[in-house]
């Protein structure tokens, strides 16, 4: 009886084969896609992300369907949804934890990038790919900011767009036009809810589509920085390689458990973090006639958000915002060391690294706090360390004192 | 590469075990979100029962009230109504109220009611959902001289006599249904609920 | 890369006090010590808002039935305890004063509380329902020392008293003076001593945090099944993936 079903579907599998690549996709993917076999920690985070997408996009459906995007509504649908709806609570705040988790995630994953050199050629369109999908997220996730429509939602929206006023000429005609109204408006909110929920999201998952097609074509780096399709077996086969399936299916899911076990922590025990991931001002219903004190972005926009004030000029200030993303994209180019991964690299590139975390993480925080001549000064030194280990990096990765990197990866 | 026999029996029993709990937590996981898809308390508290005084109905009069987004009408029979029930069951589909779905078993009887004063049924017809209209009188011109009273849906036809059951032959194929309801006392009646519910 | 690993440390550890709040500067939040889970104050909470607050606050966002589910209350005990308008169990608690006059005699809509504990936090609250203090020069002839110029009288009056504040003067090196209160007398008598009031105080304000998140407790209780079922999910996947790692060296 049992082979029976088994057979059957074997003959159901070679129907659809000769219609379309289902075992070809599984063998080029899965089973005969051979990733390094020294992967380490910090290669967790792509699947990871992948985790979240999926997370987001469900509960994001959800949520959805009970929430109500006019100004007049949202905050209470908000609340209806947390109240009235069977478990809406849990589905809003994996959705709200969410956001958080996933920024924590694309920042670990893109830190791996720095670490491994995993921008480099061959994988510059990889890179490429993967900043736009932060650019997107970002977006994504300041237009999912507008919609619970409290105080700092609308004021951080306000203050944002309010930015693009600043380019010239053209500037107050297209803060006008995104906005739909001469302050952010119901037209604003509707218009954010339809990018937030239907246009962002499908970008996302072509870019994604894309960003793994990328990977697929050069395959993965490793933590020695070597290309391990240089060293096959009289099978083509890479020495040094692994099949993804089972191999690293049966360890991202180590990751995923481990994972799940942080984000549930948050979302029963402290999903408003103290305020970093639900603002406490944003539980008071957005009111376009008082400001609050204190106008803050998330935490993972407040590296761009100190760069943006630490310089004085309002349009200069939105230019090195810009910059500071756009400098990212030039990464591979911009990088002219011997090696790729920093196992291998010299003290420049060492310090340079560890200068430039000291500073996104000084810009982080200093994103949070209020203006202050002491704050100011920080954000300006470390906003100048910031691009400096960009611009400077085919300087001084060019004079790095590298070690040669092995023939073949290395247990560690 | 190792040199170990590779141990096929424990890596069956993992993946089982894994795959069995892994399943386990995917039914916890969505079990909230196939939850939440169910009425809300906005939508319970809107389809809560509702109170009706009846204490000014005349006989041979109806009133129309609303639970659930239906029409629900109390009318109040008089001797009349009330005796010419019985002669009517030859003419009609179902004059037993033998299908279940249509009324509670307190309502399974001649007048389909509690009270059999009182009629309270669901104004919908049982065809495709207009609403029938309350033609008391008997023999009117558009309803021909054997018309002893009772309900004319206007969209396809259908007829129904003074306990909502529905006449042999025409396009709807149930009687009325008749919601669930009981006495508070004699003027108030609860409808949405049975009485041993509360 | 050791050191500057430790240096990041070092750096995020700073960071994960709580995030700037909207609180007014120097002032000094009393701990309102509350215990969610303790039912009975809830609902001597629920009462005591019903009847002091709901006049002109209303918690729209909340439904009476609401309260009934979570207090473990009938909803005809709801219905006879807390409803004192003609609204049904199954409705919001809303109020009857609409916006336009509330701005006409207040001077401003008054705000819902249903996530007013959220927006402020408990200390807040209780702080600011014992810093009422008597000042003849506002509308209604209270101040509060949490909230400047604040357009709500002092509802709890009765139970509490008036109290006037201490005031303490500080001059800086510039000559600028600036007044702190420091703390307050009381010079009429409430009909509950202090003790008893901050008791009254501590019930509502416990009252105002199941409000803001009535799920709270529900989500507590399931955290630690969660964390335990994904504990033991980890040891099962941990072990799937030694043993197929086995193959690798």
């Amino acid at each position: 009886m049992f082979d029976k079903i088994l057979r059957g579907l074997g003959d159901l599998r070679e129907w659809a084969d000769e219609r379309f690549p289902v075992t070809a996709f599984w063998q080029d993917h899965l089973v005969k896609y051979y990733a390094p076999k020294n992967l380490n920690f910090w290669y967790f985070f792509g699947s990871l992300a992948f985790l979240m997408l999926v997370i987001q996009l469900v509960t994001g459906i959800f949520l959805t369907m009970n929430y109500k995007p006019t100004a007049g509504t949202a905050f209470a649908s908000v609340e209806y949804i947390m109240r009235d709806v069977n478990w809406g609570w849990l589905i809003r705040y994996i959705h709200s934890t969410g956001a958080s988790f996933f920024f924590i995630v694309i920042y670990l994953h893109m830190f791996r990038a720095l670490l491994y050199g995993s921008y480099r050629k061959p994988r510059e369109l990889l890179w490429v790919f993967g900043m736009l999908i932060f650019v997107v997220l970002m977006a994504e996730a300041f237009m999912g900011y507008l919609l619970p429509w409290g105080q700092m939602s609308f004021w951080g929206a306000q203050v944002i767009i309010s930015l693009f006023g600043a380019i010239p000429y053209i500037g107050d005609e297209l803060a006008l036009w995104i906005r739909g109204d001469f302050v952010v408006a119901d037209a604003t909110l509707n218009r954010f809810f339809a990018f937030h929920v239907i246009a962002f999201p499908l970008l996302l998952i072509g870019l994604v589509l894309f960003h793994m097609i990328a990977l697929h074509s050069v395959g993965s780096n490793n933590p020695d920085g070597i290309e391990i399709k240089k060293h096959k077996d009289e099978n083509g086969v890479p020495l040094d390689g692994i099949p993804f399936h089972p191999y690293y299916t049966v360890k991202d899911l180590v990751g995923v458990v481990v994972f799940l076990m942080l984000f549930s922590a948050v979302i029963f025990y402290a999903p408003e973090m103290g305020g970093w991931f639900l603002e406490k001002d944003n539980f008071v219903p957005a009111d376009p006639l008082k400001t609050p004190e204190h106008i803050a972005p998330l935490w993972y926009f407040t590296p761009f958000y100190a760069i943006l004030r630490a310089v004085p000029d309002k349009f200069l200030g939105v230019v090195a915002m810009g910059a500071s993303i756009v400098v990212l994209f030039l990464l591979p180019w911009l990088d002219r060391g011997r090696v790729r991964s920093v196992r291998y690299r010299g003290l420049w590139f060492k310090w340079a690294l560890g200068i430039f975390v000291v500073s996104f993480v000084g810009l982080a925080y200093l994103g949070t706090v209020a203006a202050s001549p002491l704050a100011t000064l920080f954000s300006r030194i470390f906003s100048v360390l910031y691009f400096a280990f960009f611009l400077l990096m085919p300087i001084y990765s060019k004079l790095d004192k590298t070690k040669p990197p092995p023939e073949r990866v290395t247990g560690k | 590469m190792s040199a170990d026999e590779i141990d096929h029996g424990r890596r069956r029993m993992l993946l089982a075990a894994t795959a069995a709990m892994g399943g386990v937590g995917a039914v916890y996981v969505a079990t909230p979100f196939v939850l939440s898809m169910d009425p809300s308390e906005k939508a319970k508290a809107a389809g809560a029962p509702i109170d009706v005084d009846i204490s000014k109905l005349e006989p041979g009069q109806m009133m129309t009230v609303e639970w659930r987004g239906k029409p629900v009408w109390v009318l109040r029979r008089n001797e009349q109504m009330l005796k010419i029930l019985p002669e009517l069951d030859k003419f009609l589909r179902d004059p037993n109220s033998d299908e279940l779905s249509q009324q509670p078993v307190y309502a399974k009887n001649v007048q389909r009611s509690i009270n059999p004063e009182y009629m309270v049924m669901i104004g919908i017809c049982t065809h495709l959902g207009c609403s029938p209209t309350y033609r008391p009188e008997f023999s009117p011109p558009d309803l021909g001289p054997d018309w002893k009273g009772g309900f004319f849906c206007p969209c396809h036809g259908s007829t129904y006599d003074l306990a909502g059951r529905v006449y042999s032959g025409m396009p709807a194929p149930s009687n009325l249904v008749i919601p669930p309801h009981h006495y508070v006392s004699a003027t108030r009646l609860l409808v949405g609920v049975d009485s041993e519910v509360i | 890369m050791k050191p500057l690993f430790a240096m990041m440390l070092l750096l995020f550890s700073g960071f994960l006090p709580v995030n700037v709040s909207a609180g007014g500067g120097d002032v000094v939040l009393v701990p309102a010590d509350i215990q969610l889970d303790d039912r009975e104050a809830i609902k001597r909470g629920a009462k005591l808002f019903v009847d002091y607050c709901l006049n002109c606050h209303s918690a729209a966002l909340m439904r009476y039935s609401r309260i009934a589910q979570d207090l473990g209350m009938s909803n005809d005990e709801v219905s006879s305890q807390l409803i004192t308008t003609d609204a049904k169990v199954g409705e919001m608690m809303k109020v009857a004063m609409t916006a336009e006059d509330a701005k006409r005699w207040f001077g401003m809509a008054m705000p819902d509380l249903s996530v007013i504990a959220r927006a402020r936090g408990v200390d807040w609250l209780y702080t600011y329902l014992r810093s009422f203090y008597r000042d003849d020069s506002r509308p209604w002839g209270v101040n509060n020392a949490v909230f400047k110029d604040v357009g709500m009288p002092h509802v709890l009056w009765e139970l509490q008293g008036l109290q006037v504040p201490i005031i303490e003067s500080h001059t800086d090196e510039q000559g600028n003076t600036s007044e702190v209160i420091r703390g307050f007398t009381l010079v009429e008598e409430g009909l509950l001593n202090s003790a008893e009031y901050d008791a009254v105080v501590r019930d509502l304000v416990t009252f105002l945090a199941y409000l803001g998140e009535p799920s709270k407790l529900q989500r507590l209780a399931l955290g630690k099944w969660v964390l335990l079922f994904l504990a033991g999910l980890l040891v099962l996947t941990l072990l799937l993936k030694k043993e197929y790692w086995r193959d690798i060296r």
